[in-house]
């Protein structure tokens, strides 16, 4: 400021690309990613705002050409309907059984292997685990056939098994979920679990009493994958579960929707998605920090 | 192992007796870990292992699922190289992969660098772009199937509103597996999670002495962010391929009975599996496409993972 003249003379070009540059660096951090973000927050919410939609339109509006954005009446009694021309209860039912034996066998199993793949030192332990992660490249459908038959001859066809008991001996996807335990375990000192030891107490009692109580969010995050991967699942129900009564809300819906003689309008098949959808979403806006972290710390190595 | 036992004269009582060198603190961690990850490998035998091995006796045998398989050695394999419909699976299901896959990571890349800027709403944006990976397949792809309709969908309203034909997607063959595709991205989000976790890892000080040094941002996206980005696009695109070959779900509701319409033009691989060996009785055919699938898995994971060397940058200290 002191030599005036060349400042002076200078300022307007500096102080204008200063701007430019600012400006530039207001549009990226600020602009830009919002034009993006924006438009495509739409399309990722779109399904859900159609489903609501047409849940509440009354069945002379769903023909309507070109179809309403919004509902004119709104028909909340789609709600109750839906529930009556499926057996959704029974459906639910049969879903929430599967899905609390899945939770319950992975959360019995799946941290005892991590914990053995992280704080007991063994021979060939990394090597092995390594073989761990290789299972998740094993593409599920093509097991199907031979499990298919061996549960067959097992006499299981029909019923829950197939679908609750691989979870107890970590079937796929698993390993996700043991690799999401297993970095969280490594991460934990070992001061605590060594002086345990030297007091006596068993590998067990360090897993229940010293590991676990510190790692509710690896744990917590386990049990929300291990249940949506049951409530949400298709191909196995639709493997194993012959009678309507047996069947799952995803093979269930499906198999209703598909046969004509049912005649199940579109406005009741939104509605009974939407109740499907529904606990899901809210477990998700309650746990979204558990979800994120998870998925994070399991998709990166 | 002479050296060894100088240096380690402790561990020679275990050599002596001939145990694999292992000290007893040694064995006895080995006989816990092992009792700790054994419901791993029971699973693993019984549920992996077992049933490639019977998938690979049954691919040799003529078998319906009932009575006793019939050995009629490579027939199923040679049968499948004259085998018009599974060439057709093989193709849509290279096809759908082939575009969902690389799409998915673009919409993905695009999202995270976007949700990486410093603004306050970003755990709004993700929430929303990450739920629909979170719901059940089956709903999105109900209510999927009825937004792109021709007529009871909005969809097609933006098609027409930006002056492009009124396409009837999932009844025109030419159509349906670019359908498929966009359904598709609805589990972007989730790889856009784990991208910008993988974002926010990289170092602000590479930025800054890149800006120094007057990089454009453009010029810092290439020479900073994508090659640190490299390992992890590198998992999900191992990954994106494997569950793309197994694509299902979408095909089994759209399609109707028996799945892979229009004109077999959503017949996908595991679709023509299913429709052996559940539909048509011929598990024996099926046994050996679920067998060609499991290595054609491998062999692209493998592939790709090797590729990765030309590409995937690791850093180096």
């Amino acid at each position: 400021m002191a030599n005036a003249v060349p400042v002076e003379r200078a300022q307007p070009a500096v102080r204008a690309s200063a701007r430019r540059q600012w400006l530039a660096k207001y549009a990226r951090r600020e602009i830009v990613p919002r034009l993006l973000l924006i438009p495509l927050c739409g399309f990722y919410l779109l399904p859900f705002y159609w489903m609501l939609v047409n849940a509440l339109k009354t069945n002379e509006e769903l023909s309507i050409y070109p179809p309403s954005w919004f509902p004119d009446e709104i028909a909340w009694s789609n709600f109750s309907r839906a529930v009556e021309v499926f057996p959704f209860w029974r459906f639910l039912g049969n879903t929430s059984l599967i899905t609390v034996f899945t939770v319950i066998g992975v959360a019995l199993t799946n941290p005892i292997v991590a914990y053995g793949f992280s704080r007991i030192e063994w021979p060939g332990r990394d090597t092995i685990f390594y073989l761990v992660l290789a299972t998740v490249f094993i593409p599920y459908p093509a097991l199907i056939v031979a499990l298919f038959d061996i549960f067959a001859q097992l006499g299981w066809v029909n019923t829950f098994k197939p679908l609750i008991v691989p979870f107890f001996f970590c079937f796929i996807p698993s390993p996700f979920w043991i690799f999401l335990l297993r970095q969280f375990f490594l991460r934990i000192p070992h001061e605590i679990s060594d002086a345990a030891r030297l007091d006596g107490a068993s590998e067990l009692r360090i897993l229940y009493q010293i590991i676990m109580p510190q790692s509710w969010p690896a744990l917590s995050a386990v049990s929300l994958f291990a249940a949506l991967h049951a409530w949400n699942d298709f191909l196995g129900p639709l493997l194993y579960l012959q009678d309507t009564s047996k069947y799952t809300l995803s093979i269930g819906l499906t198999f209703f929707q598909s046969q004509s003689r049912y005649d199940i309008q579109f406005n009741l098949l939104m509605a009974a998605s939407a109740l499907v959808i529904l606990p899901v979403v809210l477990i998700f806006l309650s746990f979204q920090r558990a979800f994120v972290e998870g998925v994070t710390v399991s998709g990166i190595k | 192992m002479v050296a060894e036992t100088i240096v380690a004269p402790s561990r020679a009582p275990a050599k002596r007796r001939g145990h694999l060198r292992l000290s007893r603190r040694e064995r006895r961690n080995l006989a816990v870990g092992l009792l700790f990850i054994s419901p791993w490998l029971i699973g693993f035998l019984v549920f992996l292992v077992y049933p490639i091995v019977y998938t690979i006796r049954i691919s040799f045998t003529r078998y319906t699922g009932f009575g006793e398989p019939e050995w009629i050695g490579l027939d199923n394999y040679r049968n499948m190289l004259h085998d018009d419909l599974f060439w057709t699976a093989v193709y849509n299901t290279l096809y759908y992969t082939a575009l969902a896959v690389p799409i998915g990571a673009v919409v993905a890349m695009i999202l995270a660098l976007a949700m990486n800027q410093p603004l306050p709403e970003v755990p709004i944006y993700r929430a929303i772009i990450y739920i629909p990976s979170v719901i059940p397949l089956f709903t999105l792809t109900f209510v999927y199937q009825n937004l792109v309709h021709p007529t009871q969908g909005v969809f097609n309203r933006f098609l027409i509103w930006l002056g492009l034909p009124n396409i009837n997607w999932f009844g025109d063959p030419r159509y349906a597996k670019l359908a498929l595709v966009l359904l598709a991205q609805y589990g972007a989000g989730q790889v856009a999670v784990i991208f910008l976790a993988a974002l926010k890892g990289i170092p602000a000080s590479l930025y800054e002495a890149a800006s120094l040094d007057g990089a454009s941002a453009w010029r810092r996206f290439w020479g900073i962010t994508l090659p640190l980005m490299t390992p992890v696009i590198l998992y999900d695109l191992i990954l994106g391929v494997s569950l793309g070959l197994q694509i299902f779900t979408q095909v089994y509701i759209i399609s109707g009975d028996p799945p892979g319409g229009p004109a077999n033009s959503t017949l996908m691989y595991v679709v023509y599996l299913y429709n052996n060996a559940f539909r048509f009785g011929a598990m024996g055919y099926a046994a050996a496409l679920a067998w060609v699938l499991f290595v054609v898995t491998l062999v692209l994971a493998l592939l790709i993972f090797r590729s990765s060397r030309w590409w995937v940058h690791y850093e180096t200290t």
